[in-house]
């Protein structure tokens, strides 16, 4: 661990680079006349968590669900340049987004579990992708990305009721254990703590953590003390532009561009 | 130097007459919301006591009890128990010999008319109906309930003056005399109307009942809601969860709602027109009513449909999207479930609406007088609203008091919906 900027600034650990996942070059994103996110190159790194900061609109969030092709469904949303997934260009016509999707899951700022019991939210993906069959396989993936979500204990006794009947932290886990139970490979994240309470977002901290494991995590924050404390990779949009990309350490402790600086000073955010 | 910003003081007089006044306002304005409360309760009250006291008596019924003799000679002098047989039989006879059994003193031809006319003459189709049932009835004497006539009956429930001049109400001295004289033999009771929720409509006020009115109605609305909630549901899960916002899109929008504001009656020149005319679908039958009502209901569906669509958060679809639901899943897994409750509150609103209505259904022919209980979607039927309206335009006594009691069993059935409409709304009304 090399110097901080600030002591309650904890880094992640010193990363040694990791293959590519994601890929993408020259994307720029319009919402109807207006450009939300310009010209941005980035490669994510399999296995790592990569932080997207910056100010608020800035386009992070947009950004981030060009990823998983989400900003489809928005009407007047354009997206240009190519995002490359394992070398595929997921924006080629014959990718399938609902294939997409199961490989790419999403976590929403506010905790978005379906008005269903805990149990059906977490089958739910399994049984439309097919990965289940029967009661006993679809038990076992319940409990298992329950345990992996780090939910199952507190759990276990009332798989029947209500998802939304969960406190927000235990919302948001079960969100987590939702998306990974179609096993994928990203898991993007925008904002996940933010409605969330300070410990419950320190357990969510650290199950990221622990999820880098298995799976590539982009995770959007507007807390540049999140960013530090669970990335690996940190990348600083300014105004839809990508002003910095870098190892999450150097981006805090020694930026580059004079923008960063400020910023990750406090100087406007 | 005055300080501007300082002003008057809160204690100042002038402030607390200022803050005396807002109160008042305050006060008044709340009286004037509790007295037009209280003048549409009034109203309501007033309405339903008027319906109410016009309409109660119809569902008792003066009943006359007499000692038939089912005379074999008259009813089947050939002995055959044959049906075609039974069927040719004159039971008016065998009722008015039992009348003058009781009153021998009505000799002539007009006494015995006059004496005929306390029953209801719909008792020869009673004798007849039992003794098809029961052949082994003839022959023998047996005590029966009859109606009385409505004039009778209405006579017992003190609807016709007794002081005025004989010429002036519709039953003589003679007739009010033998019912007097039946009365204190304890041969006239009032009975609980049963008739009246069992047989269909009736030139004769004693024998008409709401039954025809009431499948007729029935079969309406299921044709009006096997039509228009599929297709209500379909057009607005469309428009609201798939159809690109365009100038179309927005043309079609302002058009539903636009179809919600046309008067009913169009709906029936419309049917008229298309479904009669053009089509060559039978008059008067539920299907075509129903087919008119379900246009009329359309937007009514489509528009709450949307509503309720509308209010599902976007963030259950954005959670289902981003599992990898399809848009079709999502829609039925997610979204349309959700909506459900409110869909089906508009459904049920937009179907009590179709049951009470008149206008457009006056225009295909669902204004007939028909005494038989609908059997199917393409029999002539008329409506409950309608035989409402049919009744209301009766001169007869008797139909006054039933044209009210029609309008009680449509309120009690727009009640129950209504009733339905708010306990689902209740039940599955959900917190986000
Ligand atoms: N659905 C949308 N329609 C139009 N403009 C949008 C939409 N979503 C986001 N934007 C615009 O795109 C820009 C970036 O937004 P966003 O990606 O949400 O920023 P961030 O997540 O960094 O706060 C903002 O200026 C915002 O107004
Ligand atoms: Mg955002």
């Amino acid at each position: 661990m090399t110097a901080m900027p600030d002591q309650d600034v904890e880094m992640g650990r010193a990363p040694a680079p990791m293959p590519n996942k994601i890929r993408t070059q020259h994307v720029s994103v319009y919402y109807g006349d207006k450009c939300a996110i310009k010209d941005v190159s980035l490669d994510i790194e399999s296995n790592r968590v990569t932080a997207f900061i910056g100010p608020s609109g800035c386009g992070k969030s947009t950004f981030l669900r060009c990823i998983n092709r989400m900003n489809d469904t928005i009407d007047i949303c354009r997206v240009d340049g190519s995002i490359v997934l394992d070398g595929t260009d997921i924006y080629d016509s014959k990718i399938d987004v609902v294939q997409l999707r199961a490989r790419v899951g999403m976590v929403f700022q506010k905790p978005n579990p379906f008005p269903k019991s805990i149990y059906d939210n977490v089958a739910y993906g399994p049984r439309i992708h097919g990965l289940v069959s029967g009661r006993g396989e679809t038990d076992d993936v319940v409990e298992a990305s329950l345990n992996r979500a780090g939910l199952w204990d507190e759990v276990k006794d009332r798989l029947q009721d209500p998802g939304t009947s969960l406190s927000g932290g235990q919302q948001q886990r079960l969100c987590i254990a939702r998306a990974i139970a179609v096993q994928p490979e990203v898991i993007l994240m925008d904002e996940p703590c933010s409605a969330l309470d300070p410990i419950a977002t320190a357990r969510i901290e650290e199950l990221i953590d622990e999820l880098r494991a298995n799976y590539t995590i982009i995770i959007v924050t507007h807390s540049m003390q999140q960013a530090a404390r669970v990335s690996q990779r940190t990348a600083f949009f300014h105004l839809g532009d990508l002003i910095e990309f870098g190892d999450t350490e150097q981006v805090f402790t020694n930026p580059i561009e004079q923008k960063t600086q400020d910023y990750i000073t406090g100087r406007f955010g | 130097m005055t300080d501007l910003l300082a002003g008057r003081a809160l204690t100042d007089a002038a402030a607390r007459r200022q803050l005396n006044r807002r109160h008042r306002a305050e006060r008044r304005f709340k009286y004037y919301g509790l007295a037009a409360i209280f003048a549409a309760l009034g109203v309501l009250a007033v309405l339903l006591v008027t319906i109410v006291g016009a309409g109660y008596s119809a569902f008792q019924q003066t009943h006359i009890q007499l000692d038939i003799e089912l005379r074999e000679d008259l009813i089947d002098p050939d002995g055959t128990r044959k049906e075609a047989d039974i069927r040719q039989a004159n039971y008016a006879v065998l009722v008015r010999d039992a009348l003058i059994k009781i009153f021998p003193d009505a000799s002539g031809r007009r006494d015995r008319r006059a004496l005929a006319r306390l029953v209801s003459s719909g008792a020869d189709i009673q004798l007849l109906n039992m003794v098809l049932a029961d052949a082994t009835l003839i022959g023998s004497t047996q005590t029966i309930w009859f109606k009385a006539s409505a004039d009778f009956d209405s006579l017992s429930k003190g609807q016709i003056p007794r002081d005025v001049p004989e010429d002036a109400r519709k039953v003589s001295d003679k007739q009010i005399a033998w019912f007097d004289h039946l009365a204190a033999l304890g041969l006239v009771e009032k009975k609980f109307n049963t008739g009246f929720f069992t047989t269909a409509d009736s030139r004769e006020p004693e024998q008409a009942g709401i039954l025809g009115a009431v499948v007729g109605s029935l079969l309406t609305l299921i044709v009006t809601l096997v039509l228009s909630f599929p297709i209500g549901v379909m057009a607005a899960v469309y428009l609201e969860e798939f159809a690109p916002k365009n100038r179309l899109t927005d043309f079609i929008e302002i058009n539903i709602n636009n179809l919600a504001a046309v008067p009913s009656i169009v709906f029936g020149l419309l049917g008229l027109a298309v479904f009669l005319n053009f089509f060559g679908l039978p008059r008067s039958a539920p299907l075509v009513g129903g087919m008119v009502l379900a246009l009329m209901t359309l937007p009514t569906i489509i528009i709450a449909s949307r509503a309720a669509l509308r209010a599902v958060p976007p963030s259950i679809r954005e959670a289902a999207l981003g599992m990898g639901a399809s848009p079709v899943q999502t829609v039925t897994h997610h979204v349309l479930p959700l909506a459900m409750p409110g869909i089906l509150t508009g459904t049920i609103i937009g179907m009590a609406q179709a049951l009470g209505e008149t206008a457009p259904l006056l225009m295909i022919g669902m204004v007939a007088f028909i005494v038989d209980v609908p059997g199917s979607f393409t029999d002539a039927a008329t409506v409950l609203p309608v035989q409402v309206f049919l009744w209301a335009d009766a001169p007869e006594r008797g139909f006054v008091e039933r044209t009210s009691a029609a309008i009680m069993v449509l309120l009690a059935f727009l009640i129950v919906m209504n009733i339905l409409a708010v306990v689902l709304r209740r039940r599955f009304e959900r917190r986000w």
